[in-house]
């Protein structure tokens, strides 16, 4: 019997469309369909300056903008060899960090949600809620921020932003501790997930799978530790790995990073250094609102700089970044000119997607719902 | 990051040595190196690479299209050595109405990455299993990445035809 499942899906996280061949209960042959969701982004890019491409980014992983930023800012600057200074690093890391772990709660609340634990995603929200007020106040924007700019950032945070990140990070840890009572020996929870979807590491690495489901089955590769970018080395976190690599592990293994990443946001803000948070680079960093406002020549810089772009040595570089869902690349063909040539994005929930055939092969039609999940997709990504 | 550079230079080394004239070029640029391989040998330099040097990883696939240059196409391997931690680019120039062997026994991370390209650039691959278009429907004509299809498209309310199932059955 042939199913269809989706693209209209809850469990699906956004369009995806599953054809599954079935022998009685179990899946002989899955088929996915993607790219309802193509909007052509890597052409655009082409037609865009490289300050103008930055807002594309945001709308690949929507739970996860100002890792977008990131992963593209660091490939522009890398081509243009541009330092950036200290403060605004330690920045990047702070915002980065504290949207994995709103990513993450997204991540465990839909996915308790599929499995049937409700009362999960009201915890997860509670303090997803409680992160984006506070990307809310230092970017202005919950979903879309476009905030890490290239060269820096958009602005400095406000006076108030320190101390809501420390009474967050101060509190967060009892919290993760309470989704724990909810689920990690919870016996329902355990028999929907153990066992369920295993990925072999030979599987694993040959699939190209990366972040926590790669870590899950067992391989130690984390972009933040293996190519340390934006002072990532001068933090001190621990890499967690599974050992079972199904459905529990991927769980138990993002539980445990949102630990981490709540220990590197902790100390980014007793170490973040004073300074500017800004490259001054002519033409490529835009000068300081303020200048703009006083000063004519600020001014007229302004405008060059935002219609015109900048130009960028010719080349070609790739950069990436840990993404809350794997290795989130940008490889970046420059021609000399304003515009990119090419800009590819590697994005980690399309190649990990392509494994999924491969997990649920053989499993039962029930837990589809659950090795969905625990490979956390975000369509928009995978169809740019 | 001046080790990990050291230790491509030493799989280029071990790669001239293997396949003499078909690696065509060594270039460098901050810090990442790339080497442009013969098309016909694509496969064999893979091959050598996973199992000799180690690149155990296929960690991006994707195509490039200079028009007006010829061969007009090119195509970017970017691997990895999960034992070594070093990263290396492959490249190889296709001309248009070429096919390039595929590389999806070697990787299978190279099925759908291969589709997405043959989708995006009209680029065909020698024995892959499944060569379809993966983001956009079937019925699409042309290939969009390429630099001679226009951003807006060729038409812009009706990207590609569509009939309609009452249309079908009359």
């Amino acid at each position: 019997m042939i199913i269809n499942m989706g693209p209209q899906h809850p469990a699906t996280h956004g369009v995806l469309r599953l054809l599954l061949e079935l022998d009685g209960e179990v899946i002989v042959k899955a088929t996915p369909h993607i790219g309802y969701l193509h909007r052509g982004i890597e052409k655009l890019a082409e037609a865009m300056t490289y300050n103008q491409a930055l807002v594309l980014t945001d709308r690949l992983d929507y739970t996860n903008g100002l890792s977008n930023n990131l992963s593209y800012c660091l490939a522009v600057e890398k081509l243009l060899d541009l330092e950036i200074p200290k403060r605004a690093q330690y920045l990047r890391v702070m915002l980065a960090e504290l949207q994995r772990i709103a990513a993450h709660l997204l991540w465990i609340a839909t996915h308790a949600l599929d499995i049937g634990a409700m009362t999960v995603f009201f915890y997860a929200f509670r303090e997803r809620e409680t992160i984006l007020g506070i990307l809310e106040q230092a970017t202005g924007a919950r979903l879309t921020p476009s905030f890490i700019r290239i060269g820096g950032l958009a602005r400095d945070i406000p006076d108030t932003f320190a101390d809501s990140v420390r009474a967050f990070v101060d509190d967060f840890p009892k919290r993760v501790d309470e989704y724990e009572t909810l689920l990690t020996d919870n016996i329902i929870w355990k028999k929907r997930t153990q066992n369920i979807a295993p990925l072999s590491k030979e599987d694993a690495l040959n699939y190209g799978i990366t972040g926590p489901v790669l870590r899950a089955s067992g391989v130690y590769y984390d972009v933040r530790k293996a190519y340390p970018y934006s002072s990532y080395d001068e933090f001190d976190f621990e890499i967690p790995l599974g050992k079972n690599s199904d459905v529990y592990d991927r769980y138990l293994v993002r539980l445990k990073e949102m630990r981490q990443s709540n220990r590197i946001v902790k100390q980014a803000v007793e170490k973040l250094p004073g300074g500017p948070v800004r490259a001054r680079s002519f033409p490529v960093v835009p000068p300081d609102k303020e200048d703009v406002q006083r000063d004519i020549a600020a001014l007229i810089r302004h405008f060059k700089i935002m219609a015109e772009g900048f130009k960028t040595p010719c080349g070609e570089v790739y950069s990436s970044i840990e993404a809350p869902k794997g290795e989130l690349g940008f490889y970046i063909v420059s021609d000399g000119t304003n515009k990119p040539f090419r800009m590819r994005i590697r994005p980690p929930s399309f190649i990990n997607l392509g494994a999924l055939p491969k997990i649920i092969e053989g499993q039962m039609i029930a837990d589809v719902v659950a090795a969905i999940g625990s490979l956390d997709i975000v369509l928009g990504e995978i169809d740019r | 990051m001046e080790e990990e550079v050291s230790r491509v230079y030493s799989s280029v080394e071990a790669l001239k040595e293997s396949f003499g004239d078909a690696i065509q070029k060594v270039e460098e640029f901050r810090g990442e190196v790339s080497v442009t391989v013969d098309k016909n040998k694509i496969r064999e330099v893979m091959l050598f690479l996973r199992d000799k040097l180690l690149y155990d990883m296929l960690t991006d696939l994707c195509g490039v299209d200079y028009c007006g240059d010829t061969p007009r196409f090119e195509m970017v391997y970017l691997l990895r050595s999960s034992k070594f931690g070093n990263r290396m680019r492959i490249k190889t120039r296709v001309h248009e109405n070429e096919n390039i062997d595929t590389v999806m026994d070697i990787w299978r991370a190279a099925d759908w990455l291969e589709r997405e390209v043959y989708d995006m650039f009209g680029i065909r691959f020698n024995n892959h299993p499944d060569l379809r278009r993966i983001l956009l429907v079937d019925e699409f004509v042309g290939h969009p990445l390429r630099k001679d299809f226009p951003t807006e498209g060729y038409d812009f309310e009706r990207p590609f035809s569509v009939q309609l199932e009452e249309e079908l059955n009359g």
